[in-house]
Formats: C-alpha cells, sequence, structure tokens
C-alpha cells in the first residue's frame, strides 16, 4: 500500500521531470531567428518528412476514401438519402479522419524515423560532438526537424482528404451512379471553409505539433543504446498516437462541441 | 606560464555515484598535459565537464579566466569556439564525406567563400595526412583514419585547447605512432594547448610535458614524466608497471565467495 | 540528392498541397470569392424562427441570393431577429418584400424564402440595415398536426 503511493509519487515526479525538459528543450530550440541556411535545413526536413510520406499518405487517403463512400452509400440509399453522401464523405474527411488519420499515419512514418535518426545521433557522440564545435544541436538538428514536420504535416493533411473526398466520388458517382451534380452540389451546400476547413487544419497543425515535439524530445533523450533508441522509437508511435486521439476528442468538443 | 584551465575543489557526482572528490588540477598555456587513470576512472567525464557539457556538484572549472560552471549557454558556446574536442569514437557525420566533416564547423561559424573554404579544409586535411582521402564517406574509413579526421575536423576552428579522449585506445603500433607524433606536431606548429586523457601509459609519457594520475576520486600523483617514473607510491607503480594485483585489487568488491557459493545451496 | 533537386521535390509538394487546398476551398465548399465579399445586411422579425442556424441561405425562387448571418433575440419583445447578408450582385429588393422561413423537403434544411415585393414610385428599395416588415414564421410540424387534430374534432 505504502509502495504504492511511493511508486505513483515517484511516477508523477519523473512524469514531471519529463515535461519539464520537454518544454524547455522546445523553447531553446525554437529561440532562434530564422535565417536562409535556417531555411535550407527546413526545407531538407520539408523532404524527408513531408515529400517521403507521400505514398503512404495518398494510397491510404484513396482506400478510405473509397470505403467511406462504399459503407456510406449502403447505409444511405436505405433512407434514399444517397444524395447525401457527398456531403457526408466530406464533412468526415475534413473535421475527423483528414487530419487523425493523417496524424497517425504521419507518427508512424516520420515520428518513428525523426526519433530513430536524433537517437542514434545522440549514441553516436554526433550530437556532443557538435555542441564542442560550438554548434547547438537544439538549434542544428532539432529545430528545423520540428519546423519541417509542422509544415509538412498539415500540407500532407490537405492531400489526404481531397484525394480521399475523390475516391468517395469515384465510389459513389462512378460507380453506384449518385448524379454527379447532386453529390458536389449538396456537399458544397453543407460544409464550410471556416468550421470545416479551417478547424480541420488547425487540428493537423496542433497534431504536428505534439507529434514533432514527442519523437525528438524521445530521440534527444533517449538512453544511448540499441534497446534504448528502440524504446525510444516505440514510445514516440505508441505516445504520439494516443494523444492525438485524445486530443482529437478534446479539440472536436471546443470545435463542435 | 598562465594556466588556461584552472579546476579548483571540485566534486562530481552522477548517480549518487561519486567520480571526483576535491580535485585541483590546472592546465598550463602551450604545454602538453596528460591525465592518467584506470578506465571507469571517469577521465572522459573529466573532459565534458571541462567543456561544460556536464556541470559539478561543486567547486569551481574557469576556462581562460571565466567560469564554464557559471557560465550561460550562449557564454558557454562562445567559449566553446576555443576548445576542440576529440572524441574517442571520432564522431563524425556519417553520411557526410571526409571533406564536408571538417569543413561543417567552418560552414557554421562562417560565411567562407567557396575557394576559401576548400584552401582552410585541405590545409587541415594535409595537416593529419589525408588530403587524398576527401572524397571518401565517414563510414569508409578505418578507426584510425577516421579518429584522424575528426582531428583535423576539431582543429578546424583554430582552437586554443584541444583535449583528445583515449586517441590511442584500439588503434594498432603504426596508427598509434601516427597519432603520437600528430599530437606533438600539432602541440607546437599551432602553438595549441593539449590535454590527453589515455591509459596507455608509454605513449603518453613520451609526449607529455605535465601528467596528472588519477585514482579513487582524486589526483594520487603529479609531475613531469620523469618525477611519475621515480614516484615510488605503491598505487602508482601498479599503474605503470601494469600489475594485475596491488593496492587496487584483482577482484572487485564482493563478498565472500566460498559464502556465496554454499549459501545457494 | 543534389539540393535544387530536393528544392524541386519540396516546391511541387508544396504547391500540390496548395492546390489540394484550393480544391478543397473551391469544389468541396463552394466558397464563392466574388459572390460572399460583397455583402448588405437586412434584418428581419419572425415570431418564430423553427430550425433556422446561421449560414443558412436566402433564396429567391430557389437561387441563393445571401446567408442568414446571425440570430438574436429582442429582449423587449421577446421576438427572434435574424440578419441577412443579402450579395449585392443581384441587386436590392423592394420595401413591400416579404419573407417566410421554409424547409426544403419535409424535414429538410430551413431556409428563408424572399419574395420580392412589387415596385412603385412611392415604393423606396431596402437598404443596408434596413427591415423587411412583412414576414412569415416557421412551420413547425407539431402545432400543424395539433391543429389538424383541433380541427377534426371541432367538426364531430
Amino acid at each position: 500500500m505504502i509502495q504504492g503511493i511511493v511508486r505513483t509519487g515517484a511516477s508523477t515526479l519523473h512524469v514531471i521531470g519529463q515535461l519539464g525538459l520537454a518544454v524547455v528543450m522546445l523553447l531553446r530550440a525554437l529561440a532562434c531567428a530564422p535565417n536562409a541556411k535556417f531555411l535550407r535545413l527546413v526545407t531538407a526536413q520539408v523532404y524527408f518528412l513531408g515529400v517521403l510520406s507521400l505514398p503512404i499518405i495518398l494510397v491510404a487517403g484513396l482506400f478510405i476514401g473509397m470505403v467511406l463512400g462504399l459503407q456510406g452509400y449502403n447505409v444511405l440509399v436505405g433512407y434514399s438519402a444517397e444524395q447525401s453522401l457527398g456531403t457526408m464523405v466530406a464533412l468526415a474527411l475534413l473535421r475527423e479522419l483528414g487530419p487523425v488519420v493523417t496524424a497517425l499515419l504521419f507518427a508512424g512514418r516520420a515520428g518513428s524515423a525523426l526519433t530513430a535518426e536524433v537517437g542514434l545521433m545522440k549514441s553516436t557522440e554526433q550530437l556532443a560532438s557538435m555542441e564542442m564545435m560550438a554548434v547547438d544541436p537544439l538549434k542544428r538538428i532539432i529545430a528545423p526537424r520540428f519546423w519541417g514536420g509542422v509544415i509538412a504535416m498539415p500540407l500532407l493533411a490537405f492531400l489526404f482528404s481531397m484525394i480521399a473526398i475523390w475516391g468517395g466520388s469515384l465510389v459513389g458517382v462512378d460507380w453506384k451512379g449518385i448524379d454527379s451534380g447532386g453529390f458536389w452540389a449538396v456537399m458544397q451546400a453543407s460544409v464550410n471553409v471556416y468550421e470545416d476547413i479551417f478547424f480541420g487544419f488547425l487540428k493537423s497543425l496542433i497534431f504536428a505539433l505534439v507529434i514533432c515535439w514527442i519523437a525528438l524530445f524521445n530521440g534527444f533523450y533517449c538512453q544511448p543504446s540499441s534497446l534504448g533508441i528502440s524504446q525510444a522509437t516505440t514510445k514516440t508511435v505508441v505516445n504520439s498516437s494516443l494523444l492525438v486521439l485524445a486530443l482529437d476528442f478534446v479539440l472536436t468538443i471546443f470545435m463542435y462541441g | 606560464m598562465p594556466q588556461l584551465v584552472a579546476i579548483k575543489d571540485m566534486s562530481f557526482a552522477r548517480d549518487e555515484r561519486v567520480l571526483f572528490q576535491g580535485l585541483d588540477l590546472t592546465i598550463e598555456q602551450g604545454k602538453i598535459t596528460a591525465i592518467l587513470g584506470p578506465s571507469g576512472i571517469g577521465k572522459t567525464t573529466l573532459l565534458k565537464l571541462i567543456a561544460g557539457q556536464l556541470t559539478p556538484s561543486s567547486g569551481d572549472i574557469r576556462f581562460a579566466g571565466e567560469s564554464v560552471v557559471t557560465a550561460s549557454r550562449k557564454q558557454l558556446f562562445q567559449m566553446r569556439r576555443k576548445m576542440g574536442l576529440l572524441f574517442q569514437s571520432g564522431a563524425l557525420f556519417p553520411e557526410l564525406t571526409v571533406f564536408e566533416n571538417v569543413a561543417f564547423p567552418l560552414r557554421e561559424h562562417h560565411q567562407l567563400a567557396e575557394p576559401v573554404l576548400r584552401t582552410l579544409v585541405q590545409m587541415k586535411l594535409e595537416a593529419v595526412g589525408l588530403r587524398g582521402a576527401e572524397s571518401m564517406l565517414a563510414t569508409e574509413l578505418s578507426g584510425g583514419m577516421a579518429r584522424r579526421v575528426a582531428l583535423a575536423r576539431a582543429i578546424a576552428l583554430d582552437p586554443e585547447l584541444i583535449m583528445y579522449d583515449e586517441p590511442f585506445a584500439g588503434q594498432d603500433p603504426i596508427s598509434m605512432g601516427v597519432l603520437v607524433k600528430l599530437i606533438r606536431d600539432l602541440n607546437h606548429s599551432l602553438g595549441l594547448t593539449s590535454v590527453v586523457v589515455s591509459h596507455d601509459v608509454q605513449e603518453v609519457l613520451e609526449i607529455a610535458d605535465y601528467v596528472y594520475v588519477l585514482a579513487d576520486k582524486k589526483i594520487i600523483a603529479r609531475g613531469t614524466p620523469e618525477d611519475i617514473a621515480a614516484n615510488q607510491d605503491e598505487k602508482l607503480v601498479q599503474f605503470i608497471q601494469g600489475l594485475p594485483n596491488g593496492p587496487v585489487p584483482f577482484h572487485y568488491p564482493a563478498s565472500h565467495f566460498i559464502k556465496d557459493l554454499t549459501s545457494t545451496l | 540528392m543534389s539540393e535544387k533537386k530536393l528544392h524541386f521535390f519540396v516546391g511541387c509538394f508544396v504547391l500540390s498541397a496548395c492546390a489540394a487546398l484550393l480544391l478543397l476551398v473551391l469544389k468541396v465548399a463552394g466558397f464563392n470569392l466574388t459572390g460572399q465579399s460583397d455583402t448588405y445586411q437586412l434584418v428581419a422579425k419572425f415570431d418564430n424562427i423553427g430550425g433556422l442556424k446561421p449560414r443558412s441561405p436566402v433564396k429567391v425562387g430557389g437561387v441563393v441570393v445571401g446567408r442568414v448571418e446571425s440570430i438574436d433575440l429582442e429582449t423587449e419583445t421577446y421576438t427572434p431577429i435574424v440578419t441577412l447578408s443579402m450579395f449585392k450582385k443581384y441587386g436590392y429588393y423592394p420595401e413591400t418584400s416579404s419573407a417566410a422561413i421554409l424547409t426544403a423537403g419535409l424535414l429538410g434544411e430551413q431556409f428563408i424564402g424572399l419574395r420580392a415585393g412589387f415596385i412603385d414610385e412611392d415604393i423606396v428599395m431596402l437598404e443596408q440595415g434596413d427591415e423587411i416588415e412583412d414576414t412569415k414564421s416557421a412551420l413547425v410540424l407539431e402545432d400543424l398536426i395539433g391543429q389538424f387534430l383541433y380541427s377534426i374534432q371541432d367538426k364531430e
């Protein structure tokens, strides 16, 4: 009993300590003025985190859109409301699936890569040697990766939503024969730029911040060994996926209450 | 001779394990100072303390008159421009070529035109005898070559102090000879101050101007290589001559062996 | 990879994402660049607004000519007051016009149907901030059914 309390206390302190470290890391990394060289580093990270994630995002988006179209059609046709398929697909994607699924895929594809890369840099003393060359690894390594990820992920979410809506229209219009004019017009009547597209973008931006932060923190403070790196990578994927789902619920309450 | 590094009454503990207690140590400008000691004594830690990557639990460390302990992050990075540290692993960037590795600190700190940069990097590589290897990838190098490239990178910013962490560990006799020669030559030709941390007694005594021997959280002997060789302290003799048993026992402290065996029966 | 190639790919990525966003805004949300910027406001009081919501369409003969901007309650008389944002490109309406809250289909979305009034010499056009006097409230299905049942009872 006493032991349980002691253990709870210890792990609470541990979590608070970790949070503090993470905040300090992020603040130090971001407290720097961007210059041309920094922008080049960010661009390179947009490539590694964004462009190289495109295949998985686009393929996943297409299939999710098509499944959504098919399932939605089968339900809606029972109420002769198949015209509303466009609305259903578009709202589901823009508000929820676009940001959330993109975030989950991004955590698996790019978040894990970030943690592993930074963790390996740490365990091979590359980060320490950078410090000795008077180069701050927080600014040279962490900051560009953070910004690169934060820029890349919302863009990926747009592409995901777009291709998924197209996938939904492929099933609904081209296969099941919903009138294409109706499909798009009903969608347009109910989708709102601010409430749906902008809020969806806001969600994906917040998810991107969370994923990049967790991934870089786990890499930067991992145990410098192969076991440590593998644990840190797993932790990144598990923690950021769970946090994305939990945050999505909270954000949905605030946005659509 | 002015002191470049001065450590005063410094203690350091990690995870409740005390590594240093009341350590006093000075490093004079322009000299090669060696810090000897058995492995696991925290020699690498000492270098990281001087570089400000670790903070002592008490005491003061000064570099060129300024305290490393109380320096702000920004001041610390300013100080590190005047320091170089050669890591045991070399810690090169594996995805970059030898040339880019050496050019890295220059590109980060100075806006140099490409031809100027090229000349500078080639000079540094020539100094370590590896100008011919400039287009190789860091992963293609042998251990000895990697260490020499890392040395070229460490001197790229023309530091005042260069610290070598176990430069001879795991080297074949030829590359060991090369490194000994490099450390001595660079110290004289570039007017550097060098700190060599090692447990390879013979090589170190050959090049050092002044030697500290660390054991048991403190310094057990100090002096010129001749002083050290003449010292009759038991611990020192065991370490210098490499005797398996002595004041440092062969057995790590443990409970009684026979008792342990019988207790499990 | 050369830096130029990398920049090219990143450029393509960013541009295609912007194109996707543009498509989402134009094709999926049906955002009209010209229609929404130029608007003027009219107000209308209804006894009951039913299920009307902000952003519900205002239609003339089925053509969307504006949207509900906000819905308020006038606290003195407890009547709902609706502010309409009308697209300028369809022009102005005479003060004899009437507004009614209608329903698309039996259970569909509610919208405001605007019926333009006659124009005469001494009839002025409604301008920014003017009120549409002639309004018809939403039909509430439960009330209708209640009235229907009541009238059947009466006849018996």
